[in-house]
């Protein structure tokens, strides 16, 4: 099952959007963000809080405001004059101590003194990748698309018990919707959480206790179950950083979501966009990128070059950090209203064009959610439809949709339905696509061929117009943002000449020519 | 007096089905479980078609029972807020001539609420099912503030420009985060003495016009519900208001 596509016009698509990313990578190689280094100390070892519960990294982050040389270099050169560890000097700064001035200790000095820690740093990653890669092979993940379902309860506790339930259920992949208003602290909560509005908070400890129960439950049935959340909104690189710790296995990670749906500066996003897919890279975990969100808010019909555009845009920004085309999940969704006659053959037209111009990409397939109702028996179907879609165009990590959609977030026994119902119909039509072919400039060929017409003059008019400016003149989803509007501008740095960070050095992917 | 039953194929058989989930292992004795269950509940006839495990210690059931239980709907009142909508050109036209200004309108989602999707169905110039959004209307002048807005800063907002009419929208309804949301604007309104001065609109999934009323709100507008909807009651609502 092939559409007749243009290759040339999908090689045209991925130049594009090399030019779009361009310049973007050369404002992202001058600059750092608060976010960018509080990762760097969280990779150097240091967690915790002070008494008023503000983390460490932001205390040491923020007693860097005058030092723009970041935080490596003023943590080493304090760690060469103290003989403290990382984490001893940020527990001294929220005790009241002050940094060394940097400048009076030698470059060599710095580096030598903080070079054990960046070594331990980047081999926590490595062994978590490694253990994940043991796993995986020990406990195979059964085919195609990998069933995803979400738990938000607010609880980690009661989010456990949710995640093993829908595991048992047949669920691969259990990603905890995060609290609502997360997105926008600029810090990262700490400790176990028990209350949040629309999912739970994503910390250390509750990705670590989640991991645990999943990993336990992967034993028990054999088949390793992944775990997710959102590396996204003004803690972007930070999340990555503790997931890559605690062997989270994919993040919600996009290079433009935050600034288009939830009003964070642009600067600031793809600096930190860059920074985690970094991270990403190197933990091998799979990024999740959110074209699904253009389809959410607008018409899904006339956003299908969106998101095509946007999957070029997203995949080139992951290349420039190193990530393979195996860990860059991109997104789509299954949005059009059911009421249009012959949806399903655009549905499956866009599924089948993304396979076909990412042919080695996990594609994350979202469900219908804008199209649903109370009506819980028409969504179940309305799902149903979308998972003949997704197994039918060898769709990677497929989100499965729940028929109370519209109504609450998902019970135990809702989850459990759509899962019986995923695998019912991809069981069913396991190799229904192998077996059929498209009818030659048919209304799905002809359908794919304007939706990848459409992307490419899309990407064309951004490549000229600059992508900052695109944004600001309202090419994506609507809405314009300006470049130094927006949140969490003010967190944007330049580096200056005696800038140091180890873990960008030791991560950054050789330059292409 | 009109006493009601559900119908299922036949007048007062007072059929219905329920489906749940118990936190136990299933068993013959899950099924049996299941059934007195909603045996205590007051139904009759109480089948259970369906009872399987979901997981460890889950089960789940599909239920088919009868009720004795009936209603009587010639008692029962829920107004809506959407009667006899009239289109973009008539609420345009009734703004034009009876009001005889634009109308302010703010529209936010308030708390932590990050979820636009209703109050951009209804605001932006796009609309919702071929219904064009409040933003295309000549008689409205607009302001869209988004995800996220603290309470205070919708209502100092609200001082700020005189906005007549403010359309707030929740979509998150967990562990009652809504009604608390609703209810702090309604009663900040109220302390600052605007509450008379500003049409006040709740909105989102789980809103009802009764609901709406009970939370000291103008009007409810649930799911469906079309911008010309809501731009018809406002536009009402302010006319009344220039007449009074």
């Amino acid at each position: 099952m092939e559409l007749r596509i243009d290759s040339g016009a999908v090689r045209a698509a991925r130049r594009l959007a090399e030019a779009i990313v361009d310049p973007i990578a050369a404002f992202i190689a001058g600059h750092t963000t608060v976010a960018v280094e509080r990762s760097v100390a969280r990779l150097l070892g240091i967690d915790g809080v002070d008494g008023n519960g503000v983390p460490l990294p932001n205390r040491l982050v923020d007693a860097l405001a005058d030092q723009p040389g970041g935080a490596a270099r003023a943590l080493g050169a304090a760690v060469a004059e103290t003989g403290c560890t990382p984490q001893q000097i940020a527990e001294g700064l929220a005790g009241g101590s002050t940094l060394p001035d940097p400048d009076v200790t030698p470059a060599a000095a710095i580096r030598g003194a903080l070079a054990p820690y960046v070594a331990r740093g980047l081999a926590a990653i490595d062994g978590r990748r490694a253990e994940r890669d043991e796993r995986l092979q020990r406990l195979p993940q059964a085919a195609p698309p990998l069933l995803y379902v979400i738990v938000a309860s607010g609880n980690i506790y009661e989010d456990r018990t949710a995640a093993v339930a829908a595991a048992e259920a047949g669920a691969q992949i259990i990603a905890v919707i995060r609290s609502t208003a997360q997105s926008l602290l600029d810090f990262v909560p700490h400790g176990a959480t028990t209350e949040g509005f629309g999912g739970t908070y994503a910390t250390q400890q509750n990705f670590r206790l989640m991991r645990a129960a999943l990993d336990d439950v992967s034993e028990r049935l054999g088949r390793y179950v992944m775990l997710t959340n959102y590396a996204s909104g003004l803690c972007m690189p930070e999340i990555a950083t503790m997931a890559a710790l605690e062997r989270l296995d994919m993040l919600l990670n996009d290079s433009m979501y935050g600034i288009l749906f939830r009003d964070i500066n642009m600067k600031r996003t793809f600096v930190d966009q860059h920074f985690s897919r970094l991270v990403n890279a190197r933990a091998g975990i799979i990024i999740n990128t959110g074209e699904d969100n253009y389809l959410t808010t607008a018409d899904a019909v006339e956003q299908a070059p969106a998101v095509l555009a946007s999957q070029f845009i997203n995949e080139a920004f992951a290349h420039r950090a190193g990530l393979p085309d195996a860990l860059i999940g991109l997104g789509d969704a299954y949005e059009i209203d059911p009421d249009l006659e012959d949806g399903f053959l655009f549905q499956v037209a866009q599924a089948q064009l993304a396979r076909q111009c990412f042919p080695h990409s996990p594609l994350k397939y979202m469900p219908p959610t804008k199209h649903m109702t109370g009506d819980i028996f028409k969504g179940h179907l309305i799902d149903a439809m979308f998972n003949l879609t997704s197994v039918m165009t060898n769709q990677t990590i497929h989100l499965c949709g729940m028929l109370t959609e519209a109504i609450h977030t998902p019970f135990v026994g809702d989850r459990a339905l759509s899962l019986a119902n995923a695998q019912y119909v991809m069981g069913t039509a396991r190799h229904f696509g192998d077996e059929i072919t498209f009818r030659p400039d048919g209304k799905i060929e002809g359908r794919a061929r304007l939706v990848l017409r459409e992307a490419v003059e899309l990407l064309a008019r951004v490549a000229e117009r600059g992508l900052m400016e695109s944004i600001a003149a309202k090419t994506f989803a609507d809405v314009a943002r300006p470049p130094d509007g927006g949140r969490g501008f003010d967190g944007v740095v330049a580096k200056n000449a005696v800038y140091w960070n180890p873990f960008e050095d030791a991560l950054s992917p050789l330059a292409t020519a | 007096m009109k006493l009601v039953k559900p119908y299922g194929d036949t007048l007062d058989d007072g059929a219905l089905q329920l489906s749940f989930t118990l936190p136990i292992e299933w068993s013959e004795a899950a099924d049996e479980s299941a059934r007195q269950l909603v045996a205590k509940m007051g139904f009759t006839d109480v089948a259970v078609a369906e009872g399987r495990k979901i997981a460890g210690g889950f089960s789940f059931f599909v239920v088919y029972a009868r009720t004795l239980v009936a209603i009587d709907v010639s008692t029962i009142a829920a107004p809506s807020a959407t009667r006899d909508a009239l289109d973009m050109d008539a609420v345009d036209e009734l703004i034009r001539t009876r009001v005889g200004r634009k109308i302010r309108v703010a529209g936010a989602c308030i708390g932590t609420d990050a979820h636009t999707v209703g109050i951009d169905a209804i605001l932006n110039m796009k609309g919702y099912k071929g219904n064009y959004g409040l933003e295309r209307y000549h008689g409205f002048e607009v302001f869209n503030l988004g995800s996220q807005i603290a309470v205070e800063e919708l209502v100092r907002f609200a001082i700020d420009r005189q906005i007549d009419a403010l359309l707030v929208s929740q979509v998150v309804t967990q562990k009652g985060s809504d009604i608390a949301n609703f209810t702090a604007l309604a009663e900040l309104l109220e302390a600052e003495g605007l509450r008379d001065a500003i049409v006040l609109v709740a909105g989102g999934p789980r809103v009802t016009n009764l609901l709406a009323a009970e939370l000291g709100y103008d009007a409810g507008f649930g799911r469906g519900t079309l911008p010309s909807d809501v731009a018809t009651f406002i536009a009402r609502r302010m006319a009344a208001r220039v007449l009074a």
